[in-house]
C-alpha cells in the first residue's frame, strides 16, 4: 500500500488505542478481576500493541520507502572544501533520484538537488564568501487532516497530523518505554490491588490512613497520559500541539497527585500544573503572534491522500503551512520573515523613516521565543524548573515516564519540531536558557540525598543540554540525545524504583551495600549511569548510547564556539563543566546506594530483589540503553541517521543574526571538524567526575571526606541543598507579593465594598419598612379590603330576599307578570294612539 | 252589550277567543292555587291546571277548525301541547319524589316550612 495512507493508519491507531483503553478503564476498571487487577493488563497490552503498530509503521513502512542516507557520512564531506562538496552532494542527490523509491522522496530528493545546482550558480557568482553554505531541502513527511474545526475565511483550525522521520522515532521512542513503564508498574503498583494503608498520612486520631486500593485507576491515567503524549507528536499544527499540551498537563497533575492524601503530594501536583501554566502563557503569546501575522498554524502544506501538496489553479501552494511561508524556495529556505509578519511586526515596533525595518524579525523573536515559553514550562528549563523535583511524589513508574518518554521530553520535542520558525536570536535564547539550566541542575543535584530528585535534577540538567544544544544549531544531536537519554533515564527511574520498592525510603544515608541483595537492579543501573555520563572511548568512537549524543552535543557547541568567541565560551563552558557534573552526582548516587557497608542495618536484611515484571524491563531498558546509539551493523540503520532525515528544511544552513549582527548559528555538519577536541573534552571531564565521585565515596579517602567538605563549604553545601534557593525567591517575590496584594484587596473587600453593600441593603430594607408600613397597609390592603367588604355587605342586603316562601315566590311572579302586561298593553295602546 | 268588554263573545260563533277564555279562566285558577296552597300536591295541582290552560290556547291556536286560514296540517298546537303533557308528566314525578322526601324529614308536606335555603 502507498505510505501516504498507509502511515497515518497506523500510527492514528497506534496513538487511539491507550484513548481506548483509558476509556474502557474508565468505565469498567473497577470490576476488572478482583480489585480491578485486569485494568493493568488492559493498558499494557494497548501500550503494547501501541508500540507494535510503531513499529510497523518504522521498519515495515517508513523504510522501505524511504531510504536512510549516513548523516556522519555528510558529516565528514563537509570537512572538504567548498566546490568539493557541492559536486558530491549533486552526485548524491542524482543517485537518489535514480534509484527505486517512493514517490515522496524521490521529489524530494530531486528537489534538494536541483536546490543545491541553483545554489552553485548562485554562489559562483557572489564569490567565495558563500562557498561553505549549503542546505537541506523539505524533509520527506505526509500531512492531513482529520476534522477540520473551524475555519474563518484564510484562518482554519483543524485536527491534523503532520508524519516525519521524527513523529515515527518518537512514537517508537514513546510506546516502547511506555510498555516497559507499564509491565514494570504491574509489579511497582501491587499494593494498591487491596487496601492501601498510608504511612505518610497520618489522621488525627494518630492512625494511618487507610483507604481502597487505586490500582485500576493507576492505569487509566497511565493509559490516558500516553496517549496525550503520541497526541502531541502526530499533531501537525500547534493549535493541536495546545489541546494535547494541556492534556498532558492535567495527567501529570493526575500522577504526580496521585497519593492525594499526602499533602506533599497534592501540592506537588498543583505546583507542576501552576508553572506549566506560567510557561503556557507565553506559548499562547507565541501563537497569537503565528496567527495574526503568518495565519496558519500547520507545521506542513497541506497534502492529499496520495501524499502529493495541494496546489492551487494557478500553481501555488493551495494552504502554506507555517515551514514553507518563513522559509521559501526563492530564499533558499533561508529563514526570513512573512509580509504578514512586518506588517503585524510594525504595531510592535516604531519604525522611523529610513531606518532599517526589523520589525518582521523582532516578532519572528516574540513568536518563537512565546512557543519556547511553553518548551520551557514543559520541559522544566530554568526559570520554571522547580516543578519537576517535586513531581517526584508521584509514584515512580509515573516519574520514569514524566521524566523521560513523555512530559519533558514535549518540550524538547516542540522546540525541535517548530525549530524552522526559530530566528537566531530565539535560537541563542534558548541556548542560553538551556546551558542555565544545565549547570543549574546539576550543581543542586550533588547535595541531593533523595535518590529520586538526584534522578530529577539530573532530568533537568540533561534536557538543559537538549535545549542548549538545540539553541547552538545542532538540531540533530539534541533530539538525538532525548532519544537516548529517555532510554537511559527511564532505566535510572525504575532501577531507582526497585531500589526504593525494596528498602522502603527514598534517603540514599540510609542505603548502601545493595548490590549483593539486588544484583540486577544494581548492575542495570551501573548500566544508566554510564550510559548518562557518555561512557565510550573517545576517538575510537565506540561507547554506551549517551556517549554519541553527549558528543555531538559538546562537538556542537565547538562548532559555536567556534564562529563566536564570547558567546561561544561561556556557552561551551557549561556542557564540558556539566559532563564533569553529571558524572560525580551520578557516581555518587550509584556508590551510595550500592557500594560500601549498609548505613542502616535493618532496611538493609529487609532489602530483596525485585520481581521479574520489574527486573525484565529493567534488562529491556539496559539493552536499549547501551546500544541505542548505534547503528545496525552493516547499515546505515541508527537513530542519529533516522532523525537526520527528518531535519527540517534550510537548518543545515550557517544562519546569520540580523538583530544580533554579530550572532552566527553554525552549520551542524562542520560540528565534525571538533569531533577529536569536543570528544577528548567530555571524556576528560567526565572521567574526572567519576574519579573524583570514586574517592570520595568509594575509596573513602580521608582528604576527600563528604562530611568534612560539607563542613567546609557550609555556605555553598546549604546553597545548593537548597536548591540555590530558588523556592523562597519565589516565594519572596512572586508569592509572598501577592499574599500581600490578596491580604489588601481582602480587606478592602471586607472593609470598604462589603460595609457599602450592607449599608445600602439596610438603606433599601428601611426604605421598604416604610413603604409596607404606609402604602402597602393603607392604601393597598385598604382598597382591596373595602371592595372585599363592599361585596360582602351588598350580598347582605341581596340575601333578604330569599324568603324561602314558594307561595311568595309565585307570587311576585305573578305580580311581574301582570306588571309586564299591564306595561305592554299600554304600550301599545300608547304607540297605536 | 257593546259597553261590557268581552260581552261580544256571547253572541259569536265558537272561535279561538272563547278557547283562550276558558284557558284564561284556567290559567288563573291554577295561579290562585299555587300561591294559596300550603298543601305541596294542592301546589302541584295548581301548576297543572296551569299548564293545562296554557295546553288549551296550544290547541285553539293549532287547530285548523278555530281558524279561517285552514290550509295547513295545522299540528304545530297539538305538538307543543304533548310535549308541555310530557313535561308535565316528567316535573309531577320529580316534585313528587322530591315531597315523599320532604314529608320523610318534616312529617308535613307543608310548603311554607319548607325554608331552610332563605337568606
Amino acid at each position: 500500500m502507498d505510505p501516504a495512507s498507509l502511515l497515518p493508519t497506523l500510527l492514528t491507531f497506534a496513538w487511539l488505542i491507550p484513548l481506548a483503553s483509558f476509556v474502557v478503564i474508565l468505565f469498567f476498571g473497577k470490576h476488572m478481576g478482583p480489585h480491578g487487577k485486569l485494568a493493568g493488563h488492559v493498558a499494557a497490552l494497548s501500550i503494547g500493541t501501541s508500540c507494535l503498530l510503531s513499529m510497523i509503521a518504522l521498519f515495515g513502512v517508513w523504510l522501505p520507502n524511504h531510504e536512510l542516507v549516513d548523516a556522519h557520512h555528510g558529516g565528514h564531506d563537509a570537512t572538504h572544501e567548498g566546490e568539493d562538496h557541492e559536486s558530491h552532494d549533486e552526485d548524491h542527490g542524482a543517485e537518489e533520484a535514480a534509484a527505486p523509491q517512493g514517490s515522496q522522496f524521490q521529489y524530494t530528493s530531486t528537489e534538494v538537488a536541483s536546490a543545491k545546482l541553483t545554489l552553485t550558480a548562485a554562489s559562483s557568482g557572489e564569490g567565495e564568501e558563500h562557498s561553505e553554505e549549503h542546505n537541506n531541502g523539505p524533509p520527506p513527511y505526509y500531512t492531513g487532516e482529520y476534522y477540520t474545526l473551524v475555519s474563518f475565511g484564510s484562518l482554519k483550525l483543524a485536527l491534523s497530523y503532520y508524519i516525519d522521520t521524527l513523529t515515527v522515532v518518537m512514537f517508537c521512542m514513546v510506546t516502547l518505554i511506555a510498555t516497559c513503564v507499564h509491565i514494570y508498574a504491574m509489579g511497582y503498583m501491587h499494593d494498591e490491588l487491596h487496601d492501601f494503608t498510608d504511612h505518610e498520612v497520618t489522621l488525627s486520631n494518630g492512625a494511618h490512613l487507610k483507604r481502597p486500593g487505586r490500582y485500576w485507576r493507576f492505569f487509566q491515567y497511565l493509559s490516558l497520559f500516553c496517549f496525550s503524549m503520541l497526541g502531541i507528536v502526530i499533531a501537525g499544527n500547534v493549535a493541536m500541539v495546545f489541546v494535547f499540551w494541556e492534556l498532558v498537563g492535567i495527567c501529570s497533575y493526575f500522577l504526580i497527585g496521585f497519593y492525594i492524601e499526602r499533602h506533599s503530594a497534592s501540592t506537588a501536583a498543583n505546583k507542576a500544573f501552576i508553572v506549566n501554566r506560567v510557561g503556557d502563557f507565553g506559548m499562547l503569546i507565541g501563537m497569537m503572534a503565528l496567527w495574526a501575522s503568518v495565519g496558519t498554524f500547520a507545521f506542513g502544506d497541506m497534502q492529499d491522500e496520495t501524499g502529493k501538496t495541494v496546489m492551487t489553479e494557478s500553481g501555488e501552494v493551495a494552504e502554506p503551512g507555517i515551514f514553507s511561508q518563513l522559509r521559501t524556495k526563492e530564499n533558499d529556505y533561508a529563514i526570513q520573515p512573512t509580509e504578514g509578519m512586518v506588517a503585524e511586526g510594525e504595531r510592535i515596533t516604531t519604525v522611523e523613516e529610513g531606518e532599517e525595518n526589523n520589525a518582521g524579525w523582532w516578532l519572528l523573536l516574540v513568536a518563537g521565543v512565546g512557543i519556547f515559553c511553553g518548551c520551557v514550562g514543559k520541559s522544566a528549563q530554568f526559570p520554571l524548573h522547580v516543578w519537576l523535583p517535586d513531581a517526584m511524589e508521584g509514584p515512580t513508574p509515573v516519574s520514569a515516564l514524566v521524566h523521560s518518554a513523555t512530559m519533558v521530553a514535549a518540550g524538547v520535542y516542540l522546540t525541535g519540531r517548530f525549530y524552522p520558525a526559530f530566528s537566531p536570536e530565539a535560537l541563542i535564547v534558548i541556548a542560553y536558557v538551556g546551558a542555565i539550566t544545565l549547570l543549574i541542575a546539576a550543581t543542586i543535584a550533588i547535595t541531593a540525598t533523595d535518590i529520586k530528585r538526584v534522578l530529577a535534577y539530573s532530568t533537568v540538567s540533561q534536557l538543559g543540554y537538549m535545549m542548549l544544544s538545540l539553541g547552538l544549531g545542532g538540531w540533530l544531536a539534541g533530539l538525538f540525545h532525548l532519544i537516548t537519554h529517555a532510554f537511559f533515564k527511564g532505566l535510572l527511574f525504575m532501577c531507582s524504583g526497585s531500589v526504593i520498592h525494596a528498602v522502603h525510603t527514598n534517603d540514599m544515608t540510609e542505603m548502601g551495600g545493595l548490590r549483593k541483595k539486588m544484583p540486577i537492579t544494581a548492575y542495570t543501573m551501573l548500566v544508566g549511569c554510564l550510559a548518562i555520563i557518555g561512557a565510550g572511548i573517545p576517538v575510537a568512537g565506540i561507547g554506551l548510547s549517551g556517549y554519541y549524543s553527549k558528543d555531538a552535543i559538546i562537538e556542537q557547541a565547538w562548532n559555536f564556539f567556534d564562529k563566536n568567541q564570547f558567546h561561544g565560551s561561556i556557552l561551551l563552558a557549561a556542557p564540558v563543566f556539566g559532563a564533569a557534573i553529571t558524572a560525580f552526582y551520578m557516581f555518587r548516587l550509584w556508590y551510595m546506594t550500592f557500594a560500601g557497608e549498609p548505613r542502616n542495618q535493618q532496611r538493609y536484611d529487609h532489602a530483596h530483589e525485585s520481581p521479574s515484571t520489574m527486573t525484565t524491563p529493567l534488562i529491556i531498558l539496559a539493552v536499549f540503553a547501551v546500544a541505542v546509539g548505534w547503528n545496525f551493523p552493516g547499515t546505515n540503520l541508527g537513530v542519529y541517521n533516522l532523525l537526520d532525515q527528518a531535519r527540517p528544511v534550510g537548518t543545515l544552513a550557517t544562519s546569520e543574526g540580523v538583530l544580533m549582527e554579530s550572532l552566527t548559528i553554525p552549520n551542524e555538519h562542520d560540528a565534525h571538524n571538533f569531533l577529536v577536541k569536543a570528544g577528548l573534552a567530555a571524556f576528560g571531564t567526565a572521567a574526572a567526575g567519576l574519579l573524583l565521585a570514586t574517592l570520595m565515596y568509594l575509596l573513602r579517602w580521608d582528604m576527600f571526606n563528604p562530611a568534612e567538605i560539607k563542613q567546609t563549604f557550609k555556605p555553598i553545601h546549604s546553597w545548593l541543598w537548597n536548591k540555590w534557593w530558588f523556592d523562597e525567591l519565589y516565594w519572596a517575590v512572586f508569592v509572598a507579593p501577592s499574599m500581600v496584594v490578596a491580604k489588601f484587596a481582602s480587606s478592602f473587600d471586607r472593609g470598604v465594598i462589603d460595609s457599602i453593600l450592607h449599608g445600602a441593603a439596610s438603606a433599601a430594607k428601611g426604605g421598604s419598612q416604610v413603604v409596607d408600613a404606609v402604602f402597602d397597609k393603607t392604601v393597598v390592603d385598604g382598597s382591596v379590603n373595602a371592595f372585599a367588604r363592599g361585596t360582602w355587605d351588598f350580598g347582605l342586603l341581596l340575601k333578604k330576599l330569599q324568603t324561602g316562601s314558594l307561595r311568595q315566590y309565585i307570587l311576585f311572579i305573578v305580580v311581574g307578570a301582570m306588571v309586564l302586561f299591564v306595561s305592554a298593553f299600554f304600550t301599545i295602546v300608547i304607540s297605536g294612539s | 252589550m257593546s259597553s261590557l268588554p268581552l260581552a261580544h263573545l256571547l253572541n259569536e260563533p265558537v272561535g279561538v277567543a272563547h278557547f283562550m277564555l276558558v284557558g284564561a279562566v284556567m290559567f288563573v285558577c291554577g295561579a290562585l292555587c299555587m300561591a294559596t296552597k300550603r298543601n305541596a300536591l294542592g301546589v302541584l295541582m295548581g301548576i297543572e291546571l296551569v299548564l293545562n290552560g296554557a295546553n288549551i290556547n296550544f290547541i285553539a291556536f293549532g287547530s285548523k277548525y278555530l281558524r279561517n286560514d285552514a290550509n295547513t296540517l295545522g299540528l304545530d298546537g297539538q305538538l307543543m301541547s304533548l310535549f308541555v303533557i310530557v313535561l308535565a308528566a316528567a316535573e309531577a314525578a320529580v316534585a313528587l319524589a322530591i315531597v315523599l322526601n320532604f314529608y320523610n324529614n318534616h312529617d308535613s308536606v307543608d310548603v311554607d316550612r319548607a325554608e331552610q335555603l332563605q337568606g
